[in-house]
């Protein structure tokens, strides 16, 4: 491991100054995935600025409803929270179907949506990987390729998103709020990831020294019909094969407002837009939940080590939809 | 760029240790639970996998149980930190250690300590309400039963497989109250 420096934050304006004005330094939130990449040789940085101890730990509410997460709101305080239990049940399901309860208590709001990829050769220093090292190559493609994504990928990149949080609040669209050298913006969660492309080193549109200081949750009185469904090796700690959030409204046996998004299958948390079209009005039936997933999935490019992804994840919807379907048809007796 | 010359940076780093204060010089790449093993001599938490995946490094840090070998020691500073061998008190065991002896959760016992310090925490987790991936009903209390116990306790591997044994004696500490001690 690389030696650092270590500094703990005053304040957030003074961290991104100190991170922006140094190509080499980074933000340290609880370090969960940046401790081990440390160690893995993944990460160099020569000066760690440590964020987690700032004021950003509070869950507030905002005025016209819905919340403000700060950055550094510990995910097993955010699932705990009374009002996103309520209020945004797919968000509390996604931060308890990940990791541990030690990683829940550590582990940052804002650093959940900044991990990286468990791609093995990303985290393997011996190994090309275009996302490490930018032009060295992708090991994962003729590789092992169980964890990896078969939507938007690259020929450079074709890891995932490993975050079961992020594809939670992918359904709530939520504003990402950011401070930067130059002031504070708000950034769309659907803009806030990126797909591989041509430059999959960049995993967020954030730039060097840009620090996010919280998430705003809009008030989203459909998202109390909400969950989340995650299929994994095993039935505890570990990571997504494939998991869907979702969100339905049913009138009278046909699709109100519905949104859908796709983990373990991306490169970003995967918000799966032509299915919901595809499903908005159409009966709430098991063939129509079917019929959504083919469409979202008509593009999708699978290795041959993860083409499964497909009719699990086909199952996955149709077991979320028609369990959200079932609880509304229950609420209306 | 040859950056593998930078020159290693030392910090002071105070601890609260099972109710004593504590200070070593460190490096700041050492992790928690190297500076409470190799600096400190508390060889209670235990190196695994040193990555987060087996749980046997669990300290409670401020009150919560934790991965020691993914905190930096420096980030620890002025911390409370407690294992398992800080939980007994006048040479009494914690309720959860005596669970543990009585319902046979352990065979070698290297996770033991990780295995007391993350029970102790899903005890007291379940009393202030904190559901599970297992819990139906998220706006219910939480009642631990074995698939709750399993499903909390899941970020601690045993390899000799006293999984039975380790369900069974955080269930009988949580009847017994022992959420109450810390």
């Amino acid at each position: 491991m690389r030696p650092f420096a270590y500094v703990r934050a005053q304040d957030a304006a003074g961290a991104v100054a100190t991170v922006a004005g140094d190509p080499d330094a980074g933000f340290l939130g609880a370090g969960t995935n940046l401790v081990d990449h440390l160690k893995l040789d993944v990460e160099r940085p020569g000066t760690l600025v440590d964020v987690s101890r700032l004021p950003l730990d509070r869950i507030e509410d905002l005025d016209g409803g819905g919340l403000r997460i700060g950055a550094t709101v510990r995910n097993a305080d955010l699932a705990a929270d009374p009002r996103v239990r309520h209020d945004y049940p797919v968000l509390a399901q996604s931060l308890l179907a990940g990791a541990s309860g030690q990683l829940r208590n550590m582990a940052t709001t804002a650093g959940n949506l900044l991990q990286r990829t468990r791609c093995v050769y990303f985290r393997d220093v011996t190994t090309p990987c275009n996302k490490r090292e930018p032009g060295s190559g992708c090991s994962a493609l003729g590789g092992y390729t169980r964890y990896h994504a078969v939507l938007g990928t690259s020929p450079d990149c074709i890891a995932a998103h490993p975050s079961d949080m992020a594809v939670g609040m992918a359904v709530l669209d939520p504003v990402v709020v950011v401070l930067g050298p130059q002031g504070e913006r708000r950034i769309p969660f659907a803009e806030l990831h990126r797909l591989p492309g041509d430059a999959p080193e960049r995993d967020t549109v954030l730039e060097h020294g840009d620090l996010i200081t919280s998430v705003e949750l809009p008030a989203l009185p459909v998202a109390r019909h909400s969950l989340y469904r995650k299929v994994r090796d095993r039935a505890s700690y570990a990571f997504a094969l494939v998991s869907v959030a979702a969100v339905l409204e049913v009138e009278q046996g046909r699709v109100g407002d519905v949104r859908l998004a796709f983990g373990g299958v991306a490169h970003r948390p995967w918000r799966a837009r032509a299915a919901e079209e595809f499903l908005r009005g159409r009966p709430a039936t098991e063939e129509s939940f079917r019929e959504a997933a083919a469409v979202e999935l008509a593009a999708a490019q699978p290795q041959p080590g993860n083409a499964f992804k497909l009719p699990m994840l086909r199952g996955a919807v149709v077991a979320a939809l028609r369990d959200l379907t079932a609880a509304a048809t229950e609420g209306d007796r | 760029m040859d950056d593998t010359t930078t020159a290693p940076v030392r910090q002071r780093v105070t601890l609260r240790v099972d109710g004593g204060e504590r200070s070593l010089e460190a490096d700041t790449r050492t992790s928690l639970l190297d500076a409470l093993r190799d600096g400190l001599g508390v060889t209670s938490p235990k190196k695994g996998c040193d990555h987060g995946q087996c749980g046997a490094c669990t300290v409670l840090l401020d009150g919560r149980r934790q991965l020691s070998c993914l905190t930096l020691a420096v980030a620890a500073d002025g911390g409370e930190v407690t294992t398992a061998a800080g939980l007994v008190r006048e040479g009494r065991l914690h309720p959860v250690q005596q669970a543990l002896l009585d319902a046979d959760g352990l065979q070698c016992g290297y996770c033991t300590p990780g295995q007391v310090c993350s029970a102790v925490g899903v005890l007291a987790e379940a009393a202030a309400g904190h559901p599970s991936h297992v819990t139906a009903d998220l706006d219910a209390d939480v009642v631990l039963d074995e698939a709750e116990v399993s499903e909390r306790m899941s970020g601690n591997l045993c390899r000799c497989g006293a999984y039975v044994g380790i369900t069974e004696a955080v269930l009988r500490a949580a009847r017994d109250g022992g959420g109450s001690r810390p």
